[in-house]
């Protein structure tokens, strides 16, 4: 057998292709975009980038209702979006299987927010299964779609981001196609109206109970005897946390639960018999605590681990030995696990940040110094433009989750509306996110008659996530040619009768625009349309960078205040005077001229120019 | 088959750390190994800092090493060894690049480089092999070797044979950079021995 050394993202797109799936969606997102870009290898799957998650979900359950078996993947928090479609899809069951992932960010490495979505599939009923490391993950995606046509269920397939982007060993196998069934012409089934859905309710509650059963017997549960005297210490664990516990804690007996909605209560009881103390190891909330205790088991759980954040190896173990030290568990003072980790370097003398910034030359800068001019309230959105809320631009206000930056600025704009706090109001939105969520709002704005300004910061990718096709792009995932949604023209069919496009390297009619939309008595938006930097380094023309002439400068550090990491300050002696003056880092530099425009001395110039 | 390790590849973004551990790995797979590898990315795009844990033995469960158990940490710049000190056994092994890339925002928080880094690190008493391995590549005629002369220069702490790590460059780097890859993996082993 092949094997192959895989992400866990890479092997559940390997598995989705050996579980036979013809359709597969997603809408991209940290940690789980790198799914649905190897699934795109594999050519018997047709799949896309679809506008957002509830886009993915249902064109997926569109496929499941004609039979085929298929896919969707989204972020935690894209799952939110997608809840609509997913909850009432628990109520009709599938025709062909249907897996989905969520792929949750306990961390919050680049994420909103740390929701913890095994909640969502026990609040939907539906199965739900975790694998912690790349094999599982393979394994796991095959099976959830036995699962899920087994009991008639959507599935959820949940990772977090150690899962998603860690790489493990994975068995090659080959793809087993199951046939497209047809169109289940079953109106009974798939119309929802309440007739329907009251006799559903029944059938779902009975697949829960078989679910139940189900849950343990099933090989994704399964006990890993200890030994020693650690043995009689029991942790029942899922996820990564299991793979930490099994380095950190060999000897222990372990409930290794792979399937963890329904939890196998059955099991859980057979596995408390054989030890003297049952611990619960999950990362995030008590969720599989809360409902052992509910059921009368006496577990420990969140007394010993966090809640917040990972339970990475050495929390892990600190966590341990801290229950030790105070009785919680029984763990005799001469264990090994108490001299571990005794000797750890920890400097302090140490202060090198390096933080995240606009990169040097990236579209989106000269937005944030424009409308430094004019300080309205910026209600921003997520993506790389959210990074112009830090200084030195330090031009952002809110920004909540995906769209929310055109329905927030409607909203605060109609708070103040009529007040004597009246401030002017702009959004400011990516492509790629308006696309998502952004058009309904805009929508709203035009009909509720808010007066605001949209920028739409047109970069023709999506950049935060690595530069994924989107609908603006006239490209498909595969970089197949695609029909090209035109902003604008979107934009001026809701009513929106102010619509300009700007490019945001030419700084003078940028800044003009933005003056004069701000003043505008009706909704209006900008557009700044020019290429994401990382592609045009990629793709472009050779980059000339830009110099700055010392003799010129006169440290007036505007510049500066753009925050662009290729421009920095050097100390000159000038007369016997120290001075303070700018310079150019020429291999970071990517040749925008935004500097070299805005510098009131022109000290600034391509470097051919001057020389 | 030899012991297991656990190595821990920092720098910042674009340096080629990726690439390197993926060649680690594959070293290990070659020599049966169970293998696990971990990295953030997401964030930490362009200039960002950026750590790959790669960790072999018989059996793997934990693709991340834990803080105090690092065999072997490499760092392909100078000063970024020092961030991840913690993940450090007591008498692991440093192996570092001398090449400095200064963050920008230094200069807008007013903060200074630790130039002197590496004698701090020898104060303190730890194992440290410099190379100056972006300097190697560059005369080989590609600074972007760099990462394979660290892997050269780390080469023989990792329990590998040549041969393991010849077919493990031969499997995991692009064809076309595979000659020049090897003599920067060759120049990092000298340049590993000579310190
Ligand atoms: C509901 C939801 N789905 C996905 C994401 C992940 N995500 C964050 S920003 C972003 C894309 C941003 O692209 P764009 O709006 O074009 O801005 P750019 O990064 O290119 O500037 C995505 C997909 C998220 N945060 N929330």
């Amino acid at each position: 057998m092949e094997k192959l050394f895989l992400s866990g993202n890479e092997a559940i797109a390997r598995g989705i292709w050996e579980a036979g799936v013809h359709v597969a969606t997603a809408y991209p997102g940290t940690p789980s975009t790198e799914i649905l870009e190897a699934v795109r290898f594999y050519k018997e799957i047709y799949c896309e980038w679809s506008s957002n998650e509830k886009v993915a979900v249902e064109v997926a359950q569109g496929a499941s209702m004609a039979g085929a078996r298929s896919f969707a993947a989204m972020k935690h928090v894209g799952v939110n979006v997608a809840m609509d479609p997913l909850s009432t899809f628990s109520y009709t069951g599938v025709n062909g299987g249907f897996v989905f992932v969520s792929a949750d960010e306990p961390g919050m490495h680049s994420s909103q927010n740390e929701q913890d979505n095994r909640y969502l599939a026990k609040f939907m009923l539906i199965p739900l299964i975790e694998p912690a490391d790349s094999a599982e993950a393979k394994a796991m995606a095959i099976m959830g779609f036995d699962i899920s046509e087994m009991f008639c269920t959507p599935v959820m397939l949940r990772t977090t981001t150690r899962v998603s982007h860690s790489k493990g060993i994975v068995e090659a196998g080959e793809r087993k196609e199951h046939d497209v069934k047809g169109f289940e012409h079953d109106w009974t089934k798939w119309v929802v109206i309440p007739a329907n859905a009251r006799k559903r309710r029944t059938v779902i509650l009975n697949r829960l109970k078989q679910l139940e059963e189900y849950s343990n017997e099933c090989p994704l549960n399964y006990i890993d005897p200890g030994s020693g005297s650690d043995a009689k210490i029991g942790i029942i664990a899922s996820s990564i946390a299991y793979a930490y516990a099994k380095d950190v804690f060999p000897d222990a007996s372990y409930l290794k639960l792979g399937f963890t909605n329904p939890l196998p209560f059955k099991l859980i009881a057979e596995f408390a018999k054989t030890v003297d103390q049952l611990i619960v190891l999950e990362e995030l909330e008590p969720f599989m605590q809360e409902q052992l205790l509910a059921a009368g088991f006496k577990v420990l759980g969140k007394e010993i681990f966090p809640r917040e954040g990972e339970i990475l190896p050495e929390i892990l173990l600190d966590s341990l030995k801290k229950a030790a030290k105070s009785s919680l568990i029984a763990i005799p003072a001469d264990h090994p696990i108490h001299k571990a980790e005794a000797e750890v370097i920890k400097p302090t003398d140490f202060d090198l940040p390096r933080p995240p910034t606009l990169c040097p030359g990236c579209p989106h800068r000269a937005s944030y110094y424009s409308l430094r001019k004019y300080k309205p309230i910026v209600t921003g959105d997520i993506g790389c433009y959210t990074l112009g809320v830090l200084p030195p631009l330090s031009m952002m206000d809110t920004c909540i989750c995906m769209g929310a930056s055109v329905t927030n600025a409607v909203g605060a704009f109609k708070g103040l509306h009529g007040t004597d706090k009246v401030e002017p109001v702009v959004a400011t939105i990516g492509d790629s996110t308006f696309i998502h969520s952004g058009i309904t709002g805009l929508v709203d704005a035009v009909y509720n008659q808010a007066n605001l300004t949209v920028i739409i910061m047109d970069n023709g990718t999506t950049a935060m996530t690595g530069g994924q096709q989107h609908p603006a792009m006239g490209k498909s995932i595969r970089n197949e040619p695609a029909p090209k949604l035109i902003l604008e023209d979107l934009c001026r069919s809701v009513g929106v009768r102010r619509v300009t496009v700007v490019d945001p390297y030419d700084f003078e009619a940028l800044d003009k625009v933005i003056a004069e939309e701000i003043k505008a008595d009706e909704p209006s938006v900008i557009i700044t349309r020019r290429e994401c930097v990382l592609d045009r380094l990629r793709f472009g023309p050779k980059v000339v960078p830009y110099i700055v002439d010392q003799d010129k400068c006169v440290g007036c550090k505007k510049c500066i205040g753009l925050g662009c990491p290729a421009i920095v300050t050097v100390d000159v002696t000038v007369n016997g005077k120290k001075k303070v003056k700018s310079k150019i880092v020429e291999f970071l530099c990517t040749g925008c001229s935004l500097c070299a425009q805005i510098c009131p001395v022109s000290a600034i110039s391509i470097k051919e120019e001057s020389k | 088959m030899s012991e297991g390790k656990n190595v821990l590849l920092v720098g910042v973004g674009g340096q080629g750390i990726l690439l390197a551990s993926e060649v680690i790995s594959q070293a290990a797979m070659n020599d049966g190994f169970d293998v696990k590898k971990s990295e953030i990315h997401g964030m930490a795009q362009r200039g960002g800092v950026v750590s790959s844990h790669v960790r072999y033995a018989e059996r793997v469960y934990s693709p991340l090493i834990m803080k105090g158990t690092a065999d072997v940490l490499v760092s392909f710049e100078k000063a970024e060894a020092y961030r991840w000190l913690e993940y450090l056994k007591p008498g692991g092994m440093i192996v570092t690049n001398t090449t400095e890339i200064i963050p920008p925002v230094l200069n807008v928080l007013g903060k200074e480089y630790p130039h002197d880094i590496l004698d701090r690190m020898k104060k303190q008493g730890l194992k440290v092999v410099v190379v100056d391995a972006s300097d190697a590549a560059e005369k080989l005629g590609n600074p972007r070797a760099m990462n394979m002369v660290l892997l050269g220069a780390i080469s023989d702490l990792l329990g590998f044979t040549a041969e393991t790590w010849h077919s493990a460059l031969n499997m995991r780097v692009p064809k076309k950079h595979l000659d020049l890859n090897l003599k920067a993996f060759e120049e990092g082993r000298k340049l590993a021995k000579a310190s």
